[in-house]
């Protein structure tokens, strides 16, 4: 049946604060998820101060802070602090977001900060992606030709057939997306979620590509794609701004095309 | 279960169906559109009719035949709906099974049930 009870470690406490250190005028609060899967207790949010006039504009630029002048517990996923690499993914005020790309000052009011939801945590702000890894792996996102390349050429490709790249070759694989749909927390272990099935477009529309046919028996599945029930939160929510629900449409699309 | 995280992923392969099922409700929901226009303008400017004024409005040969169309839409868009919302939230197998029997079975009997008394009033002006 349904699960209407909730899962282990849902129920999350008040954790400690952090004040600023005193004479700071521009102080606002980081209200910030906090669970160790070593120390026994449940999750709980911990309250950090932090003085803005000493602080980088961003949210990761607070995160690291907190964590060179605070408290060295905090945990999380960072690396290249300007919106290429997706290690920061996470909540931010209620959003899936990129804590590097994400301006302090459009949070309002305190600053909340959760690990990307419905994942399992591995600690903190770390959430585990392993099965999304896999997900994106059994779409097998590389070009797949009989074809050989031309001998000491590239394969060739017309500007307007690089021109149907745009707008996916630009995903850093955050998983905001995935995580931000109510589908994909529902099915995660069936559905492939958006941020996979837009890898899968782009492979499917590859003109180089020789395996679109291949790619559609493989998604030709009601969970695997057909669990997007077009919410869209995935296009609302992406960091980059790019349209997972469209490359979902485009694929449903050429499963109908194909059909006759 | 020691199974590589690929290895769950895969699963039991891809069914090579879906396109058929979410086709269909697009289908149905695309003639439903002029159906259920139909029907409720029919309702309306029946308003205040006894038995026999309706039971001749549905003996006219396109009015049995819409109705009949409708029937059929509507429990074909029904239970291909109740089908997504069941796989969405109901995960143990054993219950599925059950609700999805329901289901089916409850909307094709409530779809020829619905036909049969169509036919009847119409057949009996």
């Amino acid at each position: 049946m349904a699960e209407f009870s909730l899962p282990a470690n849902s129920k999350i406490g008040k954790g400690k604060s952090w004040p600023a250190k005193t004479g700071g005028k521009n102080i606002k609060k980081f209200n910030i998820y906090r669970w160790n899967p070593d120390d026994g207790k449940t999750p709980q949010v911990d309250t950090y101060e932090i003085d803005l006039d000493e602080c980088g504009p961003m949210v990761l630029d607070a995160l690291i802070k907190i964590k060179n002048e605070t408290d060295q517990t905090l945990t999380f996923r960072r690396s290249c602090r300007e919106g290429i690499c997706g290690s920061c993914a996470m909540n931010i005020d209620g959003t899936n977001t990129l804590a590097c790309t994400k301006f302090i000052d459009d949070v309002k009011e305190e600053v909340n900060i959760y690990p990307l939801p419905h994942m399992s945590v591995v600690k903190d702000l770390v959430p585990d992606l392993n099965n999304a890894y896999a997900q994106l792996a059994s779409v097998e996102p590389w070009l797949k030709s009989k074809t050989p390349p031309p001998p000491d050429k590239e394969r060739k490709q017309t500007p307007e057939d690089r021109r149907k790249l745009d707008g996916l070759y630009e995903c850093i694989l955050c998983f905001s997306c995935a995580t931000s749909c109510p589908s994909y927390w529902w099915n995660s272990d069936r559905y492939l979620g958006p941020a996979v099935l837009l890898q899968a477009y782009r492979w499917l529309i590859d003109s180089r590509d020789e395996a679109t046919g291949e790619r559609l028996d493989n998604l030709e599945d009601p969970f695997r794609l057909y669990r997007c029930h077009t919410i869209m939160n995935c296009s609302k929510t992406c960091p980059k701004g790019l349209n997972p629900a469209k490359a979902i449409a485009e694929i449903k699309k050429m499963m109908v095309a194909r059909q006759g | 279960m020691l199974k590589s995280p690929l290895g769950q992923v895969r699963g039991l392969g891809s069914a090579k169906n879906g396109t058929h099922h979410w086709w269909a409700q697009r289908v149905t929901a695309v003639a439903l559109v002029p159906l259920t226009l139909w029907f409720v303008f029919s309702l309306a400017f029946n308003v205040g009719g006894d038995f026999v004024a309706m039971q001749a409005w549905l003996a006219t040969p396109s009015n049995a035949i819409l109705m009949l169309l409708l029937i059929v839409a509507t429990f074909h868009h029904l239970h291909l709906g109740v089908q997504v919302v069941i796989e969405d939230y109901i995960h143990a197998e054993g219950a599925k099974i059950a609700m999805m029997m329901v289901v089916k079975l409850g909307s094709f009997a409530l779809a020829v049930a619905a036909g049969f008394a169509v036919l009847k009033v119409a057949f009996a002006a």
